[in-house]
């Protein structure tokens, strides 16, 4: 089909493209202009999580089962959608303690415990290199597809067979370690950030889904007419009509759909290669944003054509002929289209070449900090101690164990080949990380898990896992003996692996999945509850715990000693090198506002810096031992460490106490602000009414006073004028007694000290009396009184005087305004069973609609000078604040050139009567 | 001949009695009982002094006076507020609109025609 | 950081609302002999309910960034 020369050249053509983009992301990192600081490059590098177990698989799963190839997928979409609490959350616990990989934030989480890191290092080592050695099966089955006669295959081998030194995918794997070594452990940084690497890997993401809806385009819409077309063929083939309904193979059942979504969930946060690309390379935390849904989106997008593929594959070769698996190549193959193939082949390349590269780096750090560097702390104490700069060691070891887990997979795919073990190793894998879950999850969230509990939880989970899951595979890939997952280990049934304790109808994944998770949690939660956690560990689950609550008073570090500058550079020089190490520090210096390394004081502080520094390049808990060995103080016991928090906690709470308060001050400062306002507004109303009064008391004195004055001075004035004068005088100072009196009296009623007689009385009586004392008045003006009463209206209590008051009030107004002659005054008395209602209507000149609100006011009268009766402008509030007294209302319509009506209505039962 | 003296009030006692003194003391009276009244009669009798209310209807003495002295062909009547309000700020407004003078009801008649004499000799 | 605390608690109902729709019972209500423009009623399901899914914490989280 294809010349081999070709393919080789195309994956290593390939190979060298992946170099020069990390190698341009590395430069322009080192520049500071970083391509890799963007959401959408984040995004597409966390879709490191879709290898060629998905790339070729997914189409094989498809093919046997419909749907089931769809939690894988579902899992992390609904995942992700919680990675905005609890991967942000990973995050910024991972920036805050440098921590750099799963392993790492196990150990620190529980105290900073070596042999905690130790055993996730080797649960995700025994759980992973056969994921390694799957990808690189992948390319190899696929490079001997290419190369291979069709027919050939048909058996389902891969075409290599011969000697190691001649397999290409050996020099692949080694490849890829160069690649890894290369931009993975470059140099040491304390972030162990590799942003070329991150573009490589966002590159191939952008490769594999390229190449995979090329050839999902082309099966469905030119090998086929679409997705109808398709689906209809396959609806006439009775051999297909599992794929397309829900439980084809009617084996596993919705308890193990909802297992598959949960244990996807699971490993899209906890396998090795995503947390380190969604949490140790997370540049922004921002950017995680995006990638919580454009992950998903990538996800659907590279699923849309998986089942079309399939059906196109099983249309076209029938079942049983051709390996599922390889679809994607074999369709373009068997219609010609070697160019297709070819981009299909590298786009499995890349999917299984960026997860090998991720993985390894993620292995490798493991390896280094919590495996290797504590096995050297432990054996050759004195002579690490010795050695001046360990940066060379720490590079060594870093890379020695890139290769050697590219070898390990490597080796695993040539010992497994096409068994079991390795084919079904997608999920074992899953369920393997799975079992971090209960430890992460439980020390993010919850204060109270122990070092102890972590360790039983995880080898637990570990164990159980090994035993249904792992040794069965190796049983069913014929490297054990059948009859112990048969009938049980030595006979024994309820030990069954596949069927612990008698437990069946369900897939052997979910079987695993609960009953390692079960043995995990039960764990973790029991062994942890047997104690009450230590110093060390109160303290870390503080600090992760409550990673978003610390404010600036809560402590960064539980350390108490200082150390010596001179003492802690060096340590720290040994691990990083000494130029990174001064500029650390020397930056260090400057935050805190010195001007040099020399002027750092030793304080707990530094000590801690130098702790966080050295944890990003050997791992928190040998960073904590190689601390110690300069501090040298006890460590600390849980009581101090709970002092410590405890202050803190005080701290926090006695600011919030003081924000309470300061917010308690501000809004008594606004009340008293608004009292002040409403008092100033008072004291202005008083002073008006003051000038008001002052102006009415003024205006009589002054007539009064120069006309006396006039007559006093001047004898000769003639007795009519002097009798003209008298007169006004008289009416002047009765003018003015009745203002004193209605300002006392307006004074009384408002600030309630005024007298108040009630007795029953009868409205008809009462304004019978009022109109026949105004008779006078009106004859006087030369009007007429109109007077409607009813027949008998209820009686109602209230003061007598004071009514007549108002009633008197209002017609002497009328009297007032009615124009001489012709003037008509209405008087009605009206009843409706609740309320007494009285009208007195004029025919003078109205009031226009301006001045409507303006004549109840105080010394506001109504009407132009010369029409301006003898008034003192406080009747009318007099009257309103009478009513008002009783549950009334007194009110005035009023349309100008048509006379004005005012009325008012009291309550028969009011709940002022009686007062 | 007699000076012509404009008593603008709408208090119907007050106009009486300024009007009777200010004829004893031989002026000769007109009289406007509310604000437009008194800028009407202002313009159109020039009357050599105003004895101006202030709390009128339609248009307060302030505005009266301002119109009058605003307009340089009626700058040289003189005017003489009187007001019943006593305040300070009241004074000094009536001042700084131009008022030549100022007097708080009730008033002393001497003092009164006092001023008004020194007004119309300055 | 009002808004984060809303869009946290949004994007847990749309967590919840995806385990519900993607699991039985639901899901078993849409494995029938039907199909929608030629697509098995059941694909058409999940795809459909996925992209949904997707836009909805686009919404969310995209929302929360300005």
């Amino acid at each position: 089909m294809l010349p081999g020369w070709l393919i080789v050249a195309a994956s290593f053509s390939y190979l060298l493209v992946l170099f020069a983009v990390a190698y341009f992301g590395d430069r322009r990192a080192d520049q500071g202009r970083s391509i890799i600081s963007n959401a959408w490059t984040y995004a597409l590098s966390i879709a490191v999580y879709c290898t060629a177990w998905t790339y070729f698989g997914s189409v094989g799963r498809a093919a046997s089962g419909g749907i089931w190839f769809l939690p894988t997928y579902l899992g992390p979409t609904l995942a992700m959608s919680l990675a905005w609490l609890v991967v942000l959350k990973m995050i910024r616990i991972a920036r805050t303690h440098r921590i750099t990989s799963i392993a790492d934030f196990v150990a620190s989480r529980y105290g900073k415990s070596h042999l905690l890191g130790g055993l996730v290092t080797i649960i995700a080592v025994v759980g992973t290199v056969p994921y390694i050695a799957l990808q690189l099966k992948a390319i190899s089955s696929g490079y001997g597809l290419l190369v291979g006669e069709l027919g050939a295959l048909r058996d389902g081998e891969g075409a290599v067979d011969s000697g190691w030194w001649t397999d290409g995918t050996l020099y692949i794997a080694l490849t890829l370690a160069l690649f890894t070594i290369l931009f993975g452990t470059r140099h040491l940084d304390t972030t162990e950030r590799h942003e070329g690497m991150v573009a490589a890997i966002a590159f191939e993401s952008v490769v594999k889904l390229l190449a995979f809806l090329a050839v999902g385009i082309y099966v469905t819409f030119v090998l086929y007419d679409g997705f109808g077309d398709l689906y209809a063929r396959a609806v006439a083939e009775p051999d297909l009509a599992g794929v397309l309904v829900f439980d084809g193979t009617g084996s596993i059942g919705y308890g193990g759909w909802f297992a598959h979504v949960v244990l996807a969930g699971l490993a899209v946060i906890f396998l090795p290669r995503q947390f380190q690309i969604m949490v140790v390379e997370n540049v922004n935390e921002q950017h995680l944003r995006r990638a919580t849904w454009l992950f998903p989106a990538y996800l659907l997008a590279i699923n849309i054509f998986v089942i079309p593929i399939a059906l196109g594959g099983l249309l076209h070769f029938g079942r049983g002929t051709v390996d599922p698996d390889t679809f994607v190549l074999t369709l373009p193959l068997a219609h010609d289209q070697a160019a297709l193939a070819l981009l299909v082949f590298v786009g499995g390349l890349s999917a299984a070449t960026g997860m090998v590269i991720v993985e390894a780096i993620a292995l490798s750090t493991m390896v280094c900090n919590d495996l290797v560097m504590p096995m050297l702390l432990h054996v050759r104490r004195f002579g690490l101690a010795a050695r001046r700069d360990l940066t060379g060691l720490l590079l060594g070891i870093r890379r020695g164990a890139i290769v050697v887990v590219l070898l390990l997979g490597y080796l695993y795919f040539r010992l497994a080949g096409e068994a079991y073990a390795l084919v079904s190793i997608g999920l074992i894998s899953f369920a393997a990380v799975a079992q971090f879950a209960p430890a992460v999850l439980g020390g993010m969230y919850w204060r109270g898990g122990t070092r102890e509990g972590a360790l039983a939880g995880l080898s637990a989970g570990f164990a159980v896992w090994a035993y249904t899951l792992l040794l069965p595979s190796f049983a069913k890939s014929g490297w054990l003996a059948r009859d112990f997952l048969d009938a049980g280990p030595f006979g024994i049934g309820l030990l069954m692996p596949e069927q612990l304790f008698g437990l069946g109808g369900i897939d052997n994944v979910s079987h695993a999945l609960f009953w390692s998770l079960l043995a995990n949690i039960g764990c973790y939660l029991g062994v942890s509850l047997l104690r009450a956690p230590t110093g060390q560990e109160a303290s870390q689950g503080t600090l992760f715990v409550d990673i978003f609550r610390r404010g600036e008073s809560v402590p960064t570090s539980f350390w108490r000693a200082g150390a010596e500058v001179r003492e802690l550079l060096p340590l720290v020089a040994r691990f990083l090198g000494e130029r990174r190490t001064r500029d650390a520090f020397a930056a260090y210096a400057r935050s805190h506002g010195l001007s040099g390394i020399d002027q750092l004081k030793a304080d707990p502080e530094l000590v801690h810096f130098a702790e966080t520094l050295l944890a990003g390049a050997i791992g928190s808990a040998s960073a904590r031992v190689m601390v110690s060995t300069v501090v040298k103080e006890e460590p600390l016991g849980l009581d101090e460490v709970m002092n410590i928090l405890d202050e803190a906690s005080q701290v926090r709470a006695y600011s919030h106490q003081l924000e309470e308060k300061s917010r308690a001050l501000e809004a008594a400062t606004a009340e008293l602000r608004a009292a002040n306002e409403q008092l100033k507004e008072l004291d202005r109303l008083k002073d008006d009414f003051m000038s008001s009064v002052t102006h009415e008391l003024r205006t009589p004195l002054t007539s009064i006073r120069a006309l006396s004055e006039m007559m006093v001075d001047d004898p000769d004035i003639d007795i009519d004028s002097r009798q003209r004068f008298l007169g006004i005088i008289v009416s002047e100072t009765e003018r003015l007694s009745r203002l004193v009196n209605q300002v006392l009296d307006l004074a009384k009623i408002e600030s309630g000290h005024a007298e108040w007689h009630n007795t029953d009385l009868d409205m008809r009586e009462l304004v019978q009396h009022a109109v026949e004392t105004t008779a006078q008045l009106m004859r006087d003006r030369g009007a007429i009184v109109e007077l409607a009463l009813p027949d008998a209206v209820p009686s109602l209590r209230a003061d007598r005087d004071r009514l007549l008051q108002v009633v008197l009030n209002l017609l002497s107004n009328a009297a007032k305004f009615v124009p001489v002659p012709g003037g008509k005054v209405w008087v009605s008395l009206g009843c409706d069973g609740e309320r007494i209602r009285v009208d007195v209507r004029d025919n003078g000149p109205g009031i226009p609609p301006a001045q409507q609100g303006v004549v109840f006011e105080k010394f506001r009268q109504g009407g132009d000078s010369l029409s301006r009766p003898q008034g003192t402008g406080l009747g009318l509030p007099i009257s309103r604040q009478i009513v008002e007294h009783f549950g009334g209302r007194l009110w005035l319509e009023s349309t100008p050139g048509e006379g004005a009506t005012f009325s008012f209505e009291l309550p028969l039962a009011s709940a002022a009567a009686d007062q | 001949m007699a000076k012509k003296i404009l008593i603008a009030d709408d208090e119907p006692n007050i106009v009486i009695s300024l009007e009777f003194l200010m004829k004893r003391e031989g002026f000769d009276v007109l009289i406007a009982n509310d604000g437009d009244e008194a800028v009407q009669r202002i313009r159109g009798d020039r009357p050599d002094l105003v004895l101006l209310d202030v709390m009128m209807p339609k248009k307060s003495g302030f505005e009266v006076c301002q119109e009058i002295k605003s307009d340089p062909a009626l700058a040289d009547i003189r005017i003489l507020m009187l007001t019943a309000k006593g305040r300070d700020t009241e004074v000094a407004k009536g001042l700084a609109l131009g008022a030549d003078a100022y007097m708080t009801k009730p008033f002393a008649t001497k003092e009164l025609v006092e001023r008004v004499r020194e007004l119309l000799e300055r | 950081m009002m808004r984060k605390g809303l869009a946290g608690q949004r994007l847990v109902a749309v967590f919840l609302a995806g385990v519900l729709l993607f699991d039985f019972p639901l899901l078993s209500l849409f494995d029938r002999p039907l199909r929608v423009w030629g697509v098995p009623l059941l694909h058409f399901y999940v795809f459909v309910v996925w992209a949904a899914l997707i836009l909805v914490i686009a919404w969310i989280a995209e929302r929360g960034a300005r």
